[in-house]
């Protein structure tokens, strides 16, 4: 919660929501329009996951990056706070606003629900994927915030890991069947698929859950970094 | 009460602090003196946990800053080199978020604001954005911060670095004020801060404690000099030859001058040479233009200490 105001006193968040909106609105709208279908699945599964990429990286880089190089990082871990409780604060303010960014996109399924009757399960899944997979990677975002004083690198890392593990699923047809099903396990498109064509399997929501706890924990350790030197 | 034991930090294979032990004890303002980079950041940060040492031991109340870390954190208000602040929040809400990670009760912050805005004299400032604000009026905001608690230890790392002299005095005052009743430890290397705040004086050099005492009682051991500055009208080597012979007299140096004779004379053991010297003129009918005595001052012993 401490963090969040942070986020909405800047304009900073304000210009990444807007982005965000534009990009995706402009994308389902021309579909609805020129194309003449409104499909759902391609916000889903293509336009919105596709813009994630770029836009969650952008929420998390400054979130450590900043406070090492202006030096309130000293400020922040010398207050009677545990580092993983600093961590988990960030982490929820980026959640909170990629939350924001997802329920102002509810207009394009509330304009669909106008034309026609859209599976109101397949939406919610759909969003609850989105949740998931935005999720992971805000913890990446934030692990790679907490390597560098650097906003910059801190958004290049962040969207390297963050494409490895989106392309990871297409590029397994190059791989022998042993190492492309590991690979296939460890894409978060896969999963993401798996969630928004309504099968809520527990081995989905484990995977982007312990991606989450994964690179928190590894968040955790770059803040305690300063320790080793 | 603080007490260091034997710290060492390395930094790779820079040792930035090397076997640092003192005490301070409850109430003591103490000043952290030592050039750049002489180690006192690093000690601070120690102090405050915000990283281990490498070797030794740091216990505040008999609790240790690694072990016990967040009950230390507790204790202490710490304000850091450079008074790194959210430049993106405005004062009372900085100050706000600086109590909620204390985890001091919501009832108490306006009361607790109210009493940092009056002291620090926050007032016409309160609603402004931290970033808009001057940096004295930053330093202001960075010791609220430190102070919003009301720790029993307050660490200020050169709250006056960037300031212009007026506000130098301003935050000076301040800290004075504020150090009452509470432990504080004053990193600078502006000598006058020490001297017009500080009950006790550590003086650290390449990593090392080289000199520990009150500011008078360092000045008197520093040698135990004092120096006369003479100007006398007369002629030049006679009154040289006579002022080395009086007895006392370590160094005679001669000054820069024109057409009177300048001279710097060094006593040794304290003597106070005055009397001598005016006797020395009116025997010799010479003219006694000047007689000055100074005093050896911190920044000599400073300097002493630190030169290399």
């Amino acid at each position: 919660m401490r963090e969040l105001k942070g986020y909405f006193n800047s304009p900073v968040a304000y210009v990444i929501l807007t982005l965000f909106l534009l990009i995706c609105g402009w994308f389902f709208a021309s579909g609805l329009f020129l194309v003449n279908t409104a499909d759902l699945r391609d916000l889903f599964s293509v336009i919105i996951p596709l813009s994630f990429l770029f836009f969650v990286p952008a929420i998390t880089m400054r979130s450590i990056a900043e406070e090492r190089k202006s030096g309130t990082l000293e400020l922040l871990v010398t207050l009677p706070v545990r580092d993983a409780e600093i961590i988990v604060g960030k982490y929820l303010a980026a959640l909170f606003l990629l939350a924001c960014a997802l329920l102002l996109t509810l207009s394009y399924p509330l304009t669909l629900g106008l034309l026609g009757d859209p599976d109101g399960g397949a939406v919610a899944c759909g969003y609850l994927g989105l949740l998931l997979m935005g999720g992971s990677y805000l913890a990446i975002g934030i692990f790679t915030s907490g390597l560098t004083q650097n906003q910059i690198v801190a958004f290049i890392t962040g969207f390297v890991i963050i494409f490895a593990f989106f392309m990871l699923d297409k590029v397994v047809i190059f791989f022998p069947g042993s190492i492309a099903s590991v690979f296939e396990y460890l894409s978060v498109t896969y999963h993401l698929e798996n969630i928004s064509r309504g099968v809520i399997d527990t081995r989905d929501v484990i995977y982007f859950l312990s991606m989450i706890v994964v690179f928190l924990f590894l968040a955790v350790r770059t803040l305690e970094s300063r320790r080793w030197k | 009460m603080i007490e260091v034991k034997n710290l060492s930090k390395l930094y790779g294979t820079t040792r930035a602090l090397d076997g640092v032990t003192f005490t301070v004890p409850t109430g003591q303002i103490m000043g952290f003196l030592g050039p750049n980079g002489a180690g006192k950041s690093t000690t601070m940060k120690i102090i405050t946990c915000f990283m281990p040492p490498t070797e030794g031991q740091v216990t505040v109340d008999g609790m240790d800053a690694q072990d016990e870390s967040l009950a230390v954190r507790r204790k202490i208000g710490y304000l850091p080199e450079n008074t790194p602040l959210y430049t993106d929040m405005n004062v009372i809400d900085y100050l706000t978020f600086v109590q909620k990670l204390r985890a001091i009760p919501a009832a108490e912050f306006p009361r607790r604001i109210k009493r940092m805005v009056e002291q620090c004299g926050l007032g016409e400032v309160v609603r402004k954005d931290i970033g808009e604000l001057s940096k004295g009026y930053r330093q202001r905001v960075g010791l609220a911060q430190a102070m919003i608690h009301d720790p029993e230890i307050l660490i200020l790392d050169e709250p006056t670095v960037g300031l212009d002299p007026n506000q130098i005095v301003e935050i000076r005052a301040l800290i004075k004020e504020l150090g009452r009743a509470k432990t504080l430890i004053l990193c600078t290397h502006i000598l006058s801060e020490v001297e017009a705040a500080c009950d006790r004086v550590l003086i650290i050099d390449k990593g090392k404690i080289v000199a520990d005492g009150t500011p008078d009682g360092l000045r008197a051991a520093s040698q135990g000099q004092d120096r006369l500055f003479l100007e006398i009208k007369g002629p030049v080597p006679e009154i040289r030859a006579a002022l080395e012979k009086l007895p006392g007299a370590a160094r005679v140096a001669p000054l820069e001058g024109d057409g009177a004779a300048r001279f710097m004379v060094e006593t040794a053991g304290g003597r106070d040479l005055r009397e001598a010297v005016f006797v020395l003129v009116r025997d010799r009918q010479w003219v006694l233009l000047e007689l000055r005595r100074e005093a050896v001052r911190l920044e000599d012993v400073f300097r002493e200490l630190t030169a290399h």
